[in-house]
C-alpha cells in the first residue's frame, strides 16, 4: 500500500494513524478531520470543560512532536463526501479527491437533534464547538435549564450545569434511565444520583415540542406541562456518521458492517470507533476506540482478517461527585447482588458499592460506584474469563 | 519529608494515598518503596487505586501506565510523566521527600 486514508481526526482517526506508523507502515498518510480541530478528548466536554476546570490546552490527545513523528497530511475542516464503489477514491466536501490504497473510517457519530433545535438557548453536546458555546451561555449567570434525555450525556451535563449553580431539570422519556446499560435495578440506584446534585428527574414521559420563537423559552411535555427553560440540552443520543458512504458498496445499517476484524466488505476499507458496527455490535465507549485501530490496522495492511477484537466493553461516567463504571456484557436475564459496600435509601451509599452480574453461577459484568480499585480486579478477572473461553472455542 | 506510614501497614502489593497539593502516591512494589503524584496525567483519577505490577501502575480508568521508578508513562493515552519522589524508612516509618515542583523526576 503507497497511500492510506484515514477518514477522521478523533480519537480512534489518530489511534489508527498511530497504528499504521507503528506496524511499519511508511506510504503516504492522509487524515480528513470533519471539525477544523485536532485530535481531541470528548469526555471532558460535559464534565471538566463545562464546569471550567479544564481547558482547551488539556483536552488535545496529540503535540506538535508526535504529529511530526507521524508525517500525515492533515485535511482539517473539511468532510468527506463520498468513497467510490471500489474504495479506491474518497471525495472531499471541497471537490478535492484522494486516490488511496486503503482507507480507515472514523468519521464517530453526530448529536441527535430535535424539532425547534435552532432556536437559541438550545444545545447538543458532541463537539468541542458544540462545548464552547455551551459554557459561554452558562457563564451568564444562573439560568433555568432542562436537559432532554437522562443517558450519560444527559447526566453529566445536568450534573455540572448544577455544580455551576444553574436551576437543573432532566426529562427522560423511559420509566428509568439506563436500564439498556445497567439493568433496571441498578438503573434506579444511579438515577438516584440526579437528587444528590439537587436536579430534579422527570421519567417516563416524552417530549412533545420546544417552545419558544426565537430563543427557547420551555419544554412541552407529552402530558401537556410545559417546564420553563431558557437553556435545552439535547442529549438523545447520536447517530453513526455514515451518510458520506451511500454510494459506495459499503454495507451499512447502524453503522459499518464489519466482521470481528472491523474489516468491511472491501478488504482495503476497515472502520473503527462510533461509526463501526463489528461482528454485530456498535459500541459509543471510549475504549472500544481506542481498541479496535490496532486490529483493524493489522488486518487492513494483511490484506484480510488475521486478528479479531474481542474485549470486555467498559464504559465510565462521572456524575454528581460519584465515578460509575461498569464491563462486561450482562443479560436482561442475568441477577445482581452487591459484593461490597451498600446501597441506602436506594442510592449509592457514602463510600459507594460494587454489583456484580451473573448468571449460572459466572460473573458475566461489574458495576461500580467509587469503588476503582475492586472494579479494576473484577474487570481484570472478566478480560481473563473472556479470553479462557475464546481459546477453548479455538481448539475445539 | 513527611512521614506516611508504618512499613508494617504497607504490605507488598498495597499503596496509600497521601492529601497533599498535589497528592502523592506511595507504592510498596515486591518490597521497593515508590512514590509518584497520585493523579494521572492523562484524566483525573487516583493512581494509587489502580493496578500494580512489577513497577508498573496502570490507571483505573483508562489503562495509562506508568514506571514507578522514572514516572514515565509506558503507553497511551497518557502522554506526560508524573513527577517521582524520594522515599526512606527511618526507624519503621516511611517517609516521601517531595520533589520540588518543577522537573519530573527527583
Amino acid at each position: 500500500m503507497r497511500t492510506v486514508t484515514v477518514v477522521g481526526a478523533s480519537l480512534s482517526g489518530l489511534y489508527a494513524a498511530r497504528e499504521l506508523r507503528a506496524q511499519g507502515f511508511d506510504g503516504r498518510l492522509v487524515v480528513v478531520g470533519g471539525e477544523s480541530h485536532g485530535p481531541y478528548d470528548r469526555p471532558p466536554l460535559s464534565k471538566d470543560f463545562l464546569t471550567g476546570r479544564a481547558d482547551e490546552d488539556q483536552l488535545a490527545l496529540t503535540d506538535a512532536e508526535e504529529t511530526a513523528e507521524l508525517d500525515a497530511d492533515w485535511l482539517l475542516g473539511v468532510r468527506a463526501r463520498a468513497l467510490d464503489a471500489r474504495g479506491r477514491t474518497v471525495l472531499l466536501d471541497d471537490g478535492r479527491t484522494i486516490s488511496t490504497d486503503g482507507v480507515v473510517i472514523a468519521t464517530g457519530a453526530s448529536a441527535r437533534g430535535l424539532p425547534g433545535c435552532e432556536l437559541t438557548g438550545v444545545h447538543t453536546l458532541r463537539t468541542l464547538d458544540d462545548a464552547r458555546a455551551l459554557r459561554a451561555e452558562l457563564s451568564a449567570g444562573p439560568r433555568q435549564i432542562v436537559v432532554i434525555g437522562g443517558g450519560f450525556i444527559g447526566a453529566e451535563t445536568a450534573s455540572s450545569c448544577a455544580a455551576l449553580g444553574h436551576d437543573v431539570t432532566v426529562v427522560e422519556a423511559a420509566p428509568l434511565p439506563l436500564v439498556p446499560q445497567l439493568g433496571p435495578d441498578m438503573a434506579a440506584v444511579c438515577a438516584a444520583l440526579h437528587r444528590r446534585g439537587g436536579v430534579d428527574l422527570v421519567t417516563g414521559i416524552g417530549v412533545a415540542a420546544l417552545r419558544g420563537t426565537v430563543a427557547v423559552t420551555g419544554v412541552e411535555l407529552a402530558d401537556g406541562r410545559t417546564l420553563p427553560a431558557d437553556i435545552v440540552i439535547v442529549g438523545i443520543g447520536a447517530t453513526p456518521t455514515t451518510d458520506w458512504l451511500a454510494g459506495s458498496t459499503l454495507a451499512l445499517h447502524d453503522g459499518v458492517l464489519c466482521d470481528d476484524g472491523c474489516v468491511t466488505r472491501l478488504p482495503q476499507v476497515v472502520a473503527v470507533g462510533d461509526v463501526a458496527r463489528v461482528g454485530g455490535t456498535r459500541a459509543e465507549h471510549w475504549t472500544s476506540a481506542t481498541e479496535q485501530p490496532r486490529v483493524a490496522v493489522r488486518n487492513l495492511l494483511a490484506g484480510h482478517t488475521t486478528e479479531t477484537v474481542r474485549p470486555v466493553p467498559y464504559f465510565w461516567s462521572d456524575q454528581y461527585g460519584a465515578r460509575i463504571q461498569f464491563a462486561g456484557r450482562r443479560l436482561a436475564t442475568d441477577t445482581v447482588r452487591i459484593a461490597e459496600g451498600a446501597i441506602a435509601d436506594g442510592a449509592p451509599d457514602e463510600g459507594g458499592f460494587l454489583a456484580l452480574y451473573e448468571r449460572d453461577g459466572r460473573t458475566t459484568a461489574v458495576l461500580s460506584v467509587d469503588r476503582p480499585r475492586p472494579f479494576m480486579r473484577a474487570r481484570r478477572e472478566l478480560a481473563r474469563g473472556a479470553s479462557a473461553v475464546e481459546a477453548a472455542a479455538a481448539t475445539r | 519529608m513527611i512521614p506516611i506510614c508504618r512499613l508494617d501497614d504497607l504490605p507488598e502489593g498495597e499503596s496509600v494515598r497521601i492529601d497533599t497539593t498535589p497528592p502523592i502516591a506511595v507504592f510498596n512494589a515486591d518490597g521497593e518503596l515508590y512514590a509518584i503524584d497520585d493523579t494521572c496525567t492523562h484524566q483525573d483519577a487516583s493512581l494509587s487505586e489502580g493496578w500494580l505490577e512489577g513497577c508498573l501502575v496502570e490507571c483505573p480508568l483508562h489503562a495509562a501506565s506508568f514506571d514507578l521508578r522514572t514516572g514515565q508513562p509506558t503507553c497511551l493515552p497518557a502522554r506526560r510523566a508524573v513527577r517521582t519522589h524520594h522515599v526512606t524508612v527511618d526507624d519503621g516509618v516511611v517517609y516521601v521527600h517531595v520533589a520540588a515542583q518543577e522537573g519530573t523526576a527527583a
